[in-house]
């Protein structure tokens, strides 16, 4: 027995591990639906969702104005950031110098890891007097938010982007620099588009990253819970909202937030549904 | 510089693509300068002995206390996740059939796990570990959530390290005679090691950076724990309580300054221990 039955007992010890992932999925799905779907059978699903007044107290919960919430300032991080980041990942495949490319790599990775209270630090004590200044309102808006988000998602979208334009075959750039093209038309006429749904992945990753971001847009935002007004006004995300009120919240208040993180929770699995989906085809 | 402004003159539309490009990675350098330069200007100064004191009071405002429970932390739930992740990766590169059933999903869920933002972690750990097991705000409910969110990392960078390991390792080995396991542990792993260090000290930055799933798992006492039972905050979580406080300011920066310094050391120990695989 010995070798043989070690063999098969590693094996299925390895299995197991492997099956470690699919484990905390589930538990994931169980406890967040388990948790949050009762509270459907005591408030109306839809007015839950289109409510545009959350008044915990007197137990009027519409989450209207969180969603919105999060999509604008999500929108906003999107349009400040992304261009700056699709270009900067051009720029360091095809144009950096290697001695530039040797500084700016680890710099990228950095802002990647910088932790997101050190980034809402950041937004509260330098980016907040700025916008105040500078735009009026009191500083804790949605464009400070829009502007914080869209540091935090510059290196998510630069690291995909990048190695999504490196994956295009060489032989692309070659073959329209021998037909006459300037190096850029090159990279923007026959590059991109054949890295278009890794970049579009890339993007997409950025939203995610996002749309579930929570200290440091809590830091930023102001944290009024009614419909955005305006984007020197302040608004609450989804995130925001579950962060801020689970630490004392109770009975039908609770599974309310619970189900603003299921609402959450379906967002994030379409986004990585759309994620996993792009970055497929770009590797085909 | 020459060679630019003559490809300027005579493609405009050229040149100034190039320039966009140059810009906006001007922009992204200068995003970066700007948000250290401005933690490590605001906060050096504030960097005091008496922030490292063994005992935490609203006096002194110590980080020490902070720190230990990052490493505990960070212990306990690499203790968790690296096994899980290392074990599960020998599988999906070593045992089974690509392409079999089990490994879509494995592969499926790890990818949705990645996705899943922390706070969902936390509000998963608050109902499982912290309601549903009773453990109340502790190190353990916290590790263990950590564990489930640096699970993928672990599990995706093994795997890359071990597939990066040529067949003919592998060959060679069952051609001697030995088997699966052996040749696993024994020819397969040890190449791999560094790559699988390296995953390994990402996810620990990640714990160290980590704030809103430990909140509501791992509580904010700010004191030593007693033991895995009690709460405590990390780094982060510090960081975070004295700015929300509006008082300390000042500690937050300082904080800020230390959280910064070994997210920096982790990137780049990180990196020099891949640098090793590639050289073999």
């Amino acid at each position: 027995m010995g070798k043989q039955f070690k063999e098969k007992a590693m094996r299925c010890v390895f299995c197991a591990a492997a099956c470690a992932c699919i484990i905390a999925v589930l538990l994931i799905c169980l406890f967040l639906f388990a948790n949050g779907l009762p509270f459907f059978g005591k408030v109306d699903a839809l007015s839950f969702l289109t409510g545009e007044k959350w008044k915990p107290t007197n137990g009027v919960f519409g989450i209207l104005p969180m969603i919105l919430g999060s999509l604008y300032v999500t929108g906003g991080a999107l349009v400040l950031g992304a261009p700056l980041a699709i270009l900067t990942a051009v720029y360091m495949v095809r144009f950096c110098p290697k001695r530039l490319y040797r500084v700016l790599k680890p710099c990228v990775a950095l802002l990647a890891g910088i932790p997101s209270v050190v980034y809402g630090f950041f937004g509260l004590s330098a980016l907040v007097p700025f916008v105040k200044e500078t735009f009026g309102g009191n500083g804790n808006s949605m464009l400070t938010a829009c502007i914080l988000l869209a540091m935090m998602i510059l290196p998510t979208i630069i690291q995909v982007a990048e190695s999504a334009i490196r994956s295009v075959p060489e032989s692309y750039y070659e073959g329209s620099l021998a037909l006459g093209a300037t190096r850029e038309s090159s990279v923007f006429r026959a590059v991109l588009p054949a890295s278009r749904s890794g970049i579009l992945a890339a993007i997409i990753l950025g939203v995610g990253r996002a749309v579930g971001e929570t200290m440091a847009v809590m830091m930023v935002a102001g944290n009024q819970a009614r419909m955005p007004a305006g984007i020197l006004k302040g608004v609450r995300t989804m995130t925001v909202n579950i962060v801020m009120e689970m630490g004392y919240a109770a009975d039908l208040h609770r599974e309310a937030l619970i189900a603003t993180g299921v609402v959450l929770f379906v967002f994030i699995l379409l986004i990585n549904a759309l994620f996993s989906v792009l970055n497929r085809r770009q590797t085909q | 510089m020459r060679r630019y402004i003559q490809n300027f003159r005579r493609y405009p539309g050229s040149g100034l693509l190039h320039l966009i490009c140059t810009v906006s990675m001007g922009l992204v350098a200068g995003t970066f300068l700007l948000l250290v330069g401005y933690i490590l200007i605001t906060g050096v100064p504030e960097l005091k002995w008496s922030l490292f004191s063994l005992e935490y009071n609203s006096d002194n405002v110590s980080l020490f206390p902070a720190l230990v429970n990052t490493l505990l932390m960070t212990g306990l739930s690499l203790l968790i996740a690296a096994p899980l992740g290392i074990g599960g990766a020998i599988y999906l590169a070593e045992y089974a059939n690509r392409g079999s059933k089990l490994v879509k999903a494995v592969r499926l869920t790890a990818e949705t796990l990645s996705g899943i933002p922390s706070i969902l972690y936390g509000l998963f750990g608050m109902m499982f570990f912290v309601t549903s097991l009773k453990w109340s705000y502790s190190l353990l409910a916290g590790g263990m959530t950590l564990a489930i969110m640096i699970l993928p990392l672990i599990l995706r960078t093994t795997e890359e390290a071990l597939l990066s390991i040529p067949d003919s390792y592998r060959e060679g080995s069952f051609g001697l005679g030995a088997g699966r396991l052996r040749t696993v542990m024994k020819i397969v792993l040890p190449p791999a090691g560094s790559g699988i260090l390296a995953g390994i000290i990402l996810a620990i930055g990640r714990v160290v950076g980590e704030t809103a799933a430990l909140i509501y798992t791992a509580g904010t006492v700010g004191n030593l724990p007693d033991s895995l039972m009690s709460s405590g905050r990390t780094l982060a979580v510090h960081m975070y309580v004295l700015s929300g406080e509006g008082l300390h300011v000042k500690e937050a920066s300082a904080t800020a300054v230390v959280l910064l310094v070994i997210v920096a050391g982790m990137n780049a120990l990180s990196a020099a221990v891949a640098k090793k695989l590639t050289k073999g």
